[in-house]
């Protein structure tokens, strides 16, 4: 199972508008990557908040098809 | 997830102050960001408790709705969620997880 760095992005996108994304598959095996996601959204959020609303936008895929997300959310 | 699932959860968080819920051990991981968090808190010398989610399948799809946050490994300290590996690893290299442990 696998899911490609584009589709990841739609999804960020759809839950998060204002987003500025930059994804990096890791292992090269679309099932593991580092996302760095920038957003005004995450203003007044707690790290743990910002991840939750990253992985809320991925919905179940993450953990099934998506085995592996690293993140680092910036507040801009 | 069954009263019985969530009543482990909350004794296994109570009961040892810093508990690492993580894929394998902490002397064998089975995940590398298992792997990860696990020597940050040996490199701090925290003395905790690491959980196998991979020997319980209910605990380890039992913690993703206890802390609603869907990836292991999950770290909790003094009964609170503090974050996944992503987290751990930024509030180490801050300071800030060696002052939630009371770490100089």
């Amino acid at each position: 199972m696998s899911l490609k760095a584009e589709e990841i992005k739609i999804l960020i996108k759809k839950a998060i508008p204002d987003a500025e994304i930059d994804i990096i598959d890791t292992a090269g095996d679309e099932n593991h990557y580092s996302a760095t996601i920038k957003s005004k959204n995450f203003s007044g959020k707690s790290k743990i908040e910002q991840h939750k609303m990253v992985y809320k936008a991925i919905g179940d895929k993450m953990g099934n098809e998506l085995h592996a997300l690293a993140l680092n959310t910036i507040e801009v | 997830m069954n009263e019985v699932t969530r009543n482990k959860i909350k004794e296994l968080i109570e009961k040892d102050e810093v508990c690492l819920f993580m894929k394998g051990t902490p002397e064998v991981p089975q995940c590398g960001f298992s792997l990860a968090v696990s020597n940050v808190l040996k490199h701090l010398n925290v003395n905790f408790k690491g959980i196998n989610v991979l020997e319980d399948n209910e605990i380890r799809e039992g913690i993703k709705q206890y802390s609603d946050w869907p990836t292991i490994p999950q770290l909790y300290v003094k009964t609170k969620f503090v974050g996944g590996c992503d987290i751990v690893k930024e509030m180490f290299e801050k300071g800030d997880l060696q002052k939630l442990l009371n770490i100089k």
